[in-house]
């Protein structure tokens, strides 16, 4: 019985002399205390040590652009550490170029807040603000692309952004996440209404924020955002537009249309859409409508796998099967694509051997 | 008691009697993490530092706390929580002292507390009734033979990857395992050269 009583206390007090031991080492050796960081040699801001230098900026309201939420994928998140980042770190290499390397070029989401920082931010960041919305309407476009209709609570004028631009989405903690997540998404709607935004999400399988859209959210939910971002715009010249897109890379585009609608742009304009069966087209009389309402524009949908009943007379294939028939080479074109990496890249490849030169190419990869 | 001095056993446990090709300790994180050189040599350094560290603390608390009170019997469970409080403390200085470094660790470093090699060294030196002295080599010599065989392997993999062409079936933990076994083969010729225990 005594060396019952004995073993049981001593398994216990070695176990909370390692547990009371390790608390103190956190909490001595995790402790990064203040640090300051210098913003353009003007702001100086404090803040907590210990996290990312991305989430430590979006937490003062300095929304630096990002996509994947953090995890270090996208590259979308590079600012100038001039002094205090430490070592570049293995995450961070095959994101930079030599002359970024060179130019303390780093991935904010990557650099932790160990001491104090001197660092440079674009004028134009500064901008970005954040927004209460409220979710006012959710959609199913296709089976796995939804339409979420939201309303700016934050402010009167709403938020100011070029068609084409993106906006991060911030979704609470829930069962598939350990913290809030965040994810870029475009803007589909029209620039005018700028109280009122739709975004056009995809279900990705086991996606953090994605799954949290489709299978979670619900009318009236109140949400946050953070925008606008991007360089995906429609650009000043005269050359002929080419649009293309896949699933909710349509986004974008629609919102480009209306602004080609509103300011009455007259350039020809073609939209190349790819989805497999004509379930998946969405918005398709919406878009269809554009050629009446338009001064020069064409609507060519394809499809990968129409079946039996789509009846489908129209093209067939992907959208580079239309690239390679309708666009010749050395086109006067300036080409806006948007949608997966894989689908980006292979009509990127295309143009280019077309002879279309890389500064006429315009993308948004979704992921 | 062996009787054979630390410097003999220290190259005994790295060539001789390798924890990894004699033993087939250690075996889970030796598949996964020896696609590279590169991460073969970060898990081996943490591996190294650990199983000499927790072989020394592990000696400590079993002849001074655990004998006297006679709970012997409880060593098992005591040698995995010091070995998995050791890897959390080591982890967290690792991260605040050396981010570099922590980078190329990190993902290995949890992975430790469960490398069986390293709870098997541990329990060596006590079955063998290792002094000290010996604990410390055993341990670090264990770590540096672990350490060399998943380098051996992780470039052999390397380079198999440039220039083989494997049959689909043969790709990954398959050729692993042909490759330790053939180590393994070549290791057996050491054995019985030295006697460790
Ligand atoms: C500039 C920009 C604009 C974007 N605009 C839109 C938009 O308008 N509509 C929209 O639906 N999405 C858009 N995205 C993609 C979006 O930001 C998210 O990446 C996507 O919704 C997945 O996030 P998640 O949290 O659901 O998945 P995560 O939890 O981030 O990812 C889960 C898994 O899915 C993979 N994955 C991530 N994204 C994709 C993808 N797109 N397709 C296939 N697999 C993926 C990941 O590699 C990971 O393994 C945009 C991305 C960028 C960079
Ligand atoms: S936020 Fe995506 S790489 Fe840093």
């Amino acid at each position: 019985m005594l060396q019952l009583i004995l073993s049981l206390i001593a398994i216990s007090g070695i176990g909370a002399l390692l547990a009371l031991f390790l608390e103190i080492a956190d909490s001595y050796i995790a402790d990064y205390g203040e640090s300051h960081i210098l913003i353009n040699n003007e702001k100086d801001l404090v803040v907590e040590g210990g996290s990312p230098l991305l989430s430590s900026l979006m937490e003062n309201e300095i929304f630096i652009p990002s996509a994947c939420g953090g995890k270090g994928t996208c590259s979308l998140c590079k600012l100038r550490v001039l002094a205090g980042g430490g070592p570049v770190l293995p995450t961070e290499t095959p994101y930079l170029s030599k002359e970024e390397l060179e130019n303390d070029v780093r991935l904010s989401c990557q650099v932790k807040v160990r001491n104090d920082l001197k660092i440079e931010i674009p004028e134009e960041l500064f901008k970005i603000k954040e927004f209460r919305v409220s979710i006012e309407k959710v959609i199913d476009l296709t089976d796995d692309i939804k339409s979420i209709q939201l309303k700016i609570l934050t402010n009167e004028e709403g938020i100011s952004f070029k068609p084409g631009q993106y906006v991060q989405l911030k979704v609470p903690k829930y069962e598939m996440t350990r913290e809030s997540e965040y994810r870029a998404y475009s803007v589909a709607s029209s620039s005018e209404a700028s109280r009122d935004l739709e975004l056009l999400i995809t279900k990705v399988a086991d996606g953090a924020v994605s799954t949290y859209v489709h299978d979670y959210m619900k009318e009236g939910e109140e949400l946050t955002i953070n925008g606008p971002y991007g360089e995906f715009y429609l650009q000043e010249s005269d050359k002929d537009i080419l649009l293309i897109a896949t699933g909710s890379g349509l986004a974008p585009l629609l919102s480009i249309l209306h602004q080609i609608e509103r300011e009455k742009i007259g350039r020809k304009t073609t939209l190349f859409f790819g989805a497999r069966t004509v379930k998946d087209l969405l918005y398709y009389d919406e878009v269809k409508d554009f050629e009446t309402r338009l001064p020069d524009f064409t609507f060519m949908p394809t499809l990968s796998r129409p079946t039996e009943e789509d009846r489908w007379q129209g093209e067939k294939g992907r959208v580079t099967n239309l690239i390679e028939k309708y666009i010749p080479e050395n086109a006067p074109l300036e080409v806006y694509i948007c949608g997966s990496i894989v689908m980006v890249e292979s009509c990127e490849d295309l143009l280019k051997k077309k002879g279309i030169s890389e500064e006429n190419i315009f993308y948004d990869k979704f992921e | 008691m062996a009787d054979i001095d630390a410097g003999t056993l220290l190259f005994a446990a790295i060539f001789t009697n390798n924890i990894l090709l004699t033993n087939f300790l250690g075996l889970c994180p030796f598949l996964s993490i020896s696609r590279e050189v590169r991460s073969s040599l970060g898990l081996g350094v943490a591996v190294v530092f650990v199983m000499t560290c927790t072989a020394v603390i592990n000696y400590l608390v079993y002849y001074y706390v655990l004998v006297p009170l006679h709970l012997d019997h409880f060593r098992y469970i005591v040698f995995i929580i010091i070995i998995a409080s050791f890897v959390q403390l080591v982890e967290i200085s690792v991260e605040r002292f050396f981010p570099a470094l922590y980078f190329v660790l990190g993902i290995f470093l949890p992975l430790i507390t469960v490398n069986c090699a390293i709870l098997g060294a541990s329990l060596f030196l006590i079955i063998r009734e290792y002094t000290l002295i010996q604990s410390i080599a055993y341990g670090a010599g264990s770590g540096i033979g672990w350490m060399l065989a998943i380098i051996a392997v992780g470039s052999i993999r390397e380079k198999l990857q440039k220039t083989a062409r494997l049959p689909k079936g043969l790709e990954g933990p398959a050729i692993t395992l042909f490759i330790t076994g053939i180590m393994a083969l070549a290791f057996m010729a050491f054995s019985g050269m030295i006697q460790i225990q």
